[in-house]
C-alpha cells in the first residue's frame, strides 16, 4: 500500500472563485504592506550598522543587570535578547546584545565593543562573548542598496526566461505570484519582528527560486494540454493541468517541509531566521503557484493555436520542445 | 526500447564513483587534515620523520581535497578593511615640496621669493610666488620634474599638473597618476597584511581585494578581531625627518612645511620637525633585533642603495645637528648626527624592552602600510560556537535525510527506494564538487544542503508522478517509464534552470555566508538533475532487464 498525499484522481475546481482567491492573496498582501509599513522591519546590523555581542555563560541570563550595566555605558540604542534554543545544555545561557551604530561613525569603533565587554564581564565574571559582530553604516547602506538589485534582478531575469520559454502571459502570471510570495515573506517578519539579515535575503530568493519551481510545472503541464486539447476551454484545461500536477506539487513540498521542519527545529538558533524565512515561503509559493499564477493566467488569457509559426505574442523559442 | 547504451552506462558510473572518490576524505576530515597539514610542511622543507608519519595517515594515491569550513562553523575573524588611499597623495606631495622649494630657489632672479601655502587641499601643493611675472618660468620648471606614468591606462601621460592661479603656483596630481598610485596602494596594501598574517602562520587566511578599494581579511583559528587588527593594524610607518627645534608647548605653530610630533617615552617633549623626510621605511631592505653598545635592545637596519645615498648625503651635509626617527608619528630618539654615515645601515635605539625591539623589527621588515586602513566590518565567531552550529547542522541534515528517505520509500516502493539512492549519491556528489573546487561550507551553506535534500527529490517526483499517469493510458510498464521520463523532462529542465538562475544571482550579489549557501545550492541543482535523469534511469532500467516484470506499480 502506497502513502498518498493526494488520490490518484482529483478534480477539484480551483477556479470555481477566481475572485475569492484573488481576494485573500489582496487581502493578505495589503495586511503585509500594512505591517511592513506600520511597524518596519526588524532589521539586523547588517543593514542598519552596529555591533551584536552573542554572550555565554553558566549562570542564567538577567536581562534586567545587563541592561543597566550597559545603560552607564550611554552607547544608544540597545536591545538586549535571552536566546533559547532546545539544543542548548542546562549550563548555556546565551543572550545576544545589540548595540546601534554610533553617531557620526563611519567605522566600526573597537572601543564599543571593549567597554561593553568588560561592563558585562564586571556582572558576570564567566560571561563568554562567543561571537561579536560589527559593521559600519557605511557597509550597511551598501548591503541594502545590493540586497534589493538582487532581488529585483533575479524576478527579472526570471520574467525574461519564462517570457523566452512560454509566452508573456506566464511570464507575467509567474512573476506576480513571486511579487506575491515575497510581500507576503516581508509582512511576516515584519508583523512577527523576526530579525532581518542578509541571510534572509538569501531566503527570499532561494523562495523566488522555489515558487518559481513550482510554477513552472504547472505551466509545463498547461503549456502541453493547452496543444492536446485545443478546443477544451482555457479555465477547463488549467483545472486538469492542475489536478493532473497537484501530487506531483504536494509531494515536493512535503519533501521540502520535511526537510526544512528537521532544521527548524534542530539547526540551531543562529539560522532558525532563515529557515523560518524558507519553509514559509514554500508554504506561501506551493499556494501562489496554484491560485496566483494560475488565476493570473487565467485572467490574462492565452495564445492557443500553438500548431501555427508564431506571429504577434509569442516568439520562436515558445515552444522549442513541446 | 527502455535501454541505455553501454558508453554511457560506463560513463554514468564512473562520474558517480569519481564524485564519491573525491567526497571520501571529507568522511575522514581531521585524518586528512592533518595529512594535508603535514605534506604541505614536508613541501616547505620541514621533511622530518614525524610529518613523514603524520602525511602516511592517508593514503596520497587515493584524493585528499576537503571541503573547507567557513568561519562560521571553525571560528575565527573576519575583517572588511578601506584602504585610505588618497593618505599616499599627501605623503607624495610632502615628499615633491623639497625638490621644488630647491628648484624654484635656483631661479630667485626670475620668480622671486616663494612661499608654501598652508591648508591646501589634500594631494594639492600650493605655492605663492612673489613676481607673478615669472610665472610661467616657474610652470615650465616644474614641469621638467614630472615623470611618465607608468600604468597600462596612463600611458603617454605625466604624473604632475602643474597651472597658476594669479601667484599661485599650483601642483596636483594628474588622474593617471592618482589611478596608478591608487592601484599599487592597493597592491601594497594586501601584499603587506599577507606578509603580516603570515609570521604568525595561522592556517589558511583569505585576503582578498573588493571592489575598488577595500580588503576583505578573513582568518580561521584567530582569537577575535581585534587581535587580528593588531596584527595588521600597526602601521610602522618609520621616517627620517630633520629636527627643526625641540619644545615643550604642545600648542606651538610649527610653521609652513614643518609639523610638531611628540616624543615616545618623554613626556611633555615635542619636536618641530620638517615635513619632507629624508629617507622613509619604504628605502628598508632588512631591520633586526639587536643590542646597542651599552647592551639595551636595538633595531639594526640598513637601506636600498637609494636609500643608503639619500641618507650618506645627507648626514654629510648635517653633521652636528639632529634628525628625528619617527615611527607612527612619535619621535623614537633625535640623536645627533656625530658623522657621516655611509653604507646606509644604522641602529635605532630608545627605551625598548627585548620583546618591543623584537616586534618592531618584524613590523619594519614587513614593511610599512602605506596608506591607513579603516575597518568597516568586522565579525568574530568563538570557535564554540561554530561546533555547535557543526554539530546543530550534523543532526538535523540526518534527520532531514531519514525523514525523507522514509517518505519517498512509503509513497513509491521500490521506485522510491531507486530514488533514495540516487539522493544519498546526491549528497556525496554535493561534497565531491565542493572539494574538488575546494569551496567552502557555511551554516548556511549547510542549510542549502538540507534544502536539497528536501528538493531533489522533485525531479523524482516528477518522472514517478508521469510514469503513473502514463501507465493509465501507455501500453506497458516498458512504454510508461519512457514516457514518463520523456514527458517529464521539459518540466525538469525548466524549473530546475529558473532556480539555477537565482542561485547565480546570489552568488554574484552576495558575500560570505550567503555565497556558500548559493554555492550549495547551485551544485545542489546540478547533481539532482544529473542522479535523477540519468542515475535512477538507469536503475530503473537495470532492474527492469532483470525482472522483465509484466506490471509495475509505482
Amino acid at each position: 500500500m502506497r502513502l498518498r498525499l493526494v488520490p490518484q484522481q482529483t478534480n477539484f475546481d480551483f477556479f470555481s472563485r477566481p475572485v475569492l482567491w484573488l481576494g485573500i492573496s489582496a487581502v493578505l498582501i495589503l495586511l503585509a504592506l500594512g505591517s511592513f509599513g506600520l511597524r518596519g522591519l526588524n532589521y539586523g546590523i547588517d543593514f542598519r550598522g552596529g555591533t551584536t555581542i552573542r554572550t555565554e555563560s553558566a549562570q542564567p541570563v538577567d536581562v534586567g543587570a545587563y541592561r543597566d550595566a550597559l545603560a552607564a555605558l550611554e552607547l544608544g540604542d540597545v536591545v538586549i535578547s535571552e536566546v533559547f534554543d532546545p539544543n542548548f545544555g542546562p549550563e548555556q545561557n546565551v543572550a545576544m546584545i545589540r548595540i546601534g551604530a554610533q553617531d557620526g561613525e563611519e567605522a566600526v569603533s573597537t572601543e564599543v565593543i571593549e567597554i561593553a565587554e568588560a561592563a558585562l564581564l564586571e556582572i558576570s565574571p564567566d560571561i563568554k562573548f562567543v561571537s561579536v559582530e560589527s559593521v559600519g553604516p557605511k557597509v550597511s547602506g551598501e548591503l541594502i542598496r545590493t540586497a534589493a538589485i538582487a532581488v529585483a534582478l533575479a524576478i527579472g531575469a526570471v520574467l525574461i526566461y519564462i517570457w523566452l520559454r512560454f509566452e508573456w502571459q506566464f511570464a507575467l502570471g509567474a512573476v506576480v505570484a513571486l511579487v506575491h510570495d515575497v510581500i507576503l515573506t516581508i509582512g511576516i517578519f515584519s508583523e512577527l519582528q523576526i530579525r532581518f539579515d542578509l541571510a534572509i535575503i538569501a531566503a527570499l530568493l532561494t523562495i523566488v527560486g522555489y515558487s518559481l519551481n513550482d510554477t513552472v510545472v504547472v505551466f509545463d503541464r498547461v503549456r502541453e494540454n493547452l496543444i492536446k486539447y485545443k478546443s477544451k476551454d482555457l479555465k477547463e484545461v488549467l483545472n486538469l493541468s492542475i489536478n493532473e500536477t497537484l501530487s506531483r506539487t504536494f509531494m515536493t513540498s512535503a519533501t521540502t517541509l520535511l526537510a526544512l521542519i528537521a532544521l527548524l527545529v534542530l539547526g540551531g538558533d543562529v539560522i532558525r531566521g532563515f529557515v523560518f524565512a524558507m519553509t514559509w515561503g514554500v508554504i506561501v509559493g506551493t499556494y501562489s503557484s496554484i491560485f496566483v499564477a494560475s488565476v493570473m493566467l487565467l485572467r490574462l488569457g492565452v495564445k492557443r493555436d500553438w500548431s501555427k509559426p508564431t506571429d504577434t505574442t509569442g516568439n520562436q523559442f515558445g515552444d522549442i520542445d513541446a | 526500447m527502455l535501454q541505455v547504451d553501454l558508453w554511457k552506462r560506463v560513463l554514468i558510473w564512473a562520474t558517480v564513483v569519481v564524485g564519491l572518490l573525491l567526497a571520501m576524505p571529507n568522511a575522514f576530515y581531521s585524518r586528512v587534515e592533518t595529512h594535508n597539514d603535514a605534506v604541505k610542511a614536508i613541501e616547505a622543507g620541514f621533511d622530518t620523520s614525524e610529518n613523514r608519519d603524520l602525511a602516511a595517515g592517508w593514503p596520497s594515491y587515493l584524493p585528499s581535497g576537503l571541503v573547507n569550513l567557513g568561519l562560521d562553523l571553525r571560528g575565527g575573524a573576519h575583517l572588511l578593511a578601506e584602504v585610505q588611499v588618497q593618505d599616499v597623495y599627501e605623503a607624495r606631495m610632502e615628499s615633491l615640496w623639497p625638490e621644488v622649494r630647491d628648484l624654484l630657489r635656483d631661479a630667485r632672479d626670475e620668480v622671486g621669493t616663494i612661499r608654501l601655502q598652508p591648508n591646501a587641499p589634500l594631494g594639492e601643493l600650493r605655492i605663492k610666488i612673489s613676481e607673478p611675472a615669472g610665472m610661467n618660468r616657474a610652470i615650465e620648471l616644474v614641469r621638467t620634474l614630472a615623470q611618465p606614468v607608468v600604468s597600462l591606462t596612463g600611458a603617454g601621460s605625466t604624473d604632475l599638473e602643474v597651472r597658476g592661479e594669479d601667484d599661485v603656483l599650483v601642483i596636483t596630481l594628474s588622474e593617471a597618476e592618482r589611478q596608478a598610485l591608487d592601484d599599487r596602494t592597493m597592491q601594497q596594501s594586501l601584499e603587506i597584511i599577507r606578509r603580516r598574517i603570515d609570521e604568525v602562520g595561522t592556517r589558511e587566511p583569505t585576503i582578498q581585494r573588493q571592489g575598488f578599494d577595500r580588503i576583505l581579511i578573513q582568518v580561521p583559528g584567530i582569537g577575535s578581531a581585534a587581535e587580528l587588527k593588531e596584527i595588521i593594524g600597526t602601521t610602522a610607518q618609520l621616517t627620517f625627518q630633520p629636527v627643526v627645534s625641540r619644545t615643550s608647548d604642545s600648542s606651538e605653530r610649527p610653521g609652513v612645511g614643518n609639523e610638531l610630533v611628540p616624543a615616545l617615552d618623554q613626556e611633555g617633549v615635542y619636536y618641530i620637525l620638517e615635513q619632507a623626510p629624508v629617507v622613509t621605511g619604504e628605502d628598508l631592505t632588512n631591520a633586526q633585533p639587536a643590542f646597542d653598545q651599552n647592551g639595551r635592545p636595538a633595531v639594526n637596519f640598513s637601506f636600498n642603495p637609494s636609500g643608503a645615498r639619500r641618507f650618506g648625503d645627507y648626514t654629510a651635509q648635517n653633521i652636528g645637528s639632529p634628525f628625528a626617527i619617527v615611527l607612527d608619528d612619535e619621535v623614537i630618539s633625535a640623536p645627533v648626527i656625530q658623522a657621516h654615515i655611509a653604507g646606509g645601515s644604522g641602529i635605532i635605539t630608545g627605551n625598548f624592552t627585548v620583546e618591543e625591539s623584537t616586534q618592531l623589527a618584524v613590523l619594519l621588515r614587513a614593511g610599512a602600510l602605506p596608506a591607513e586602513l579603516v575597518f568597516l566590518e568586522e565579525r568574530t565567531i568563538g570557535p564554540e560556537l561554530g561546533q555547535d552550529s557543526i554539530d546543530a547542522g550534523k543532526i538535523a541534515t540526518m534527520v532531514a535525510f531519514v525523514a525523507v528517505l522514509v517518505f519517498m520509500a512509503l509513497s513509491y516502493g521500490l521506485f522510491g527506494l531507486f530514488a533514495n539512492v540516487a539522493l544519498i549519491l546526491n549528497i556525496a556528489l554535493i561534497f565531491g564538487l565542493l572539494s574538488m573546487i575546494g569551496a567552502t561550507l557555511t551554516l548556511p551553506g549547510i542549510a542549502g544542503i538540507v534544502l536539497t535534500v528536501g528538493m531533489a527529490v522533485d525531479a523524482n517526483v516528477l518522472v514517478f508522478e508521469r510514469i503513473r499517469e502514463e501507465l493509465r493510458t501507455a501500453r506497458g510498464p516498458a512504454r510508461a517509464i519512457e514516457l514518463g521520463y520523456e514527458k517529464a523532462l521539459s518540466a525538469i529542465v525548466d524549473a530546475n534552470i529558473t532556480t539555477f538562475i537565482t542561485a547565480v544571482i546570489l552568488y554574484v550579489m552576495g558575500s560570505g555566508p550567503v555565497r556558500g549557501f548559493a554555492v550549495t545550492l547551485g551544485f545542489g541543482i546540478l547533481t539532482s538533475v544529473f542522479t535523477a535523469i540519468f542515475v535512477t534511469r538507469l536503475l530503473i532500467v537495470i532492474w527492469f532487464e532483470r525482472r522483465r516484470p509484466k506490471t509495475i506499480e509505482v
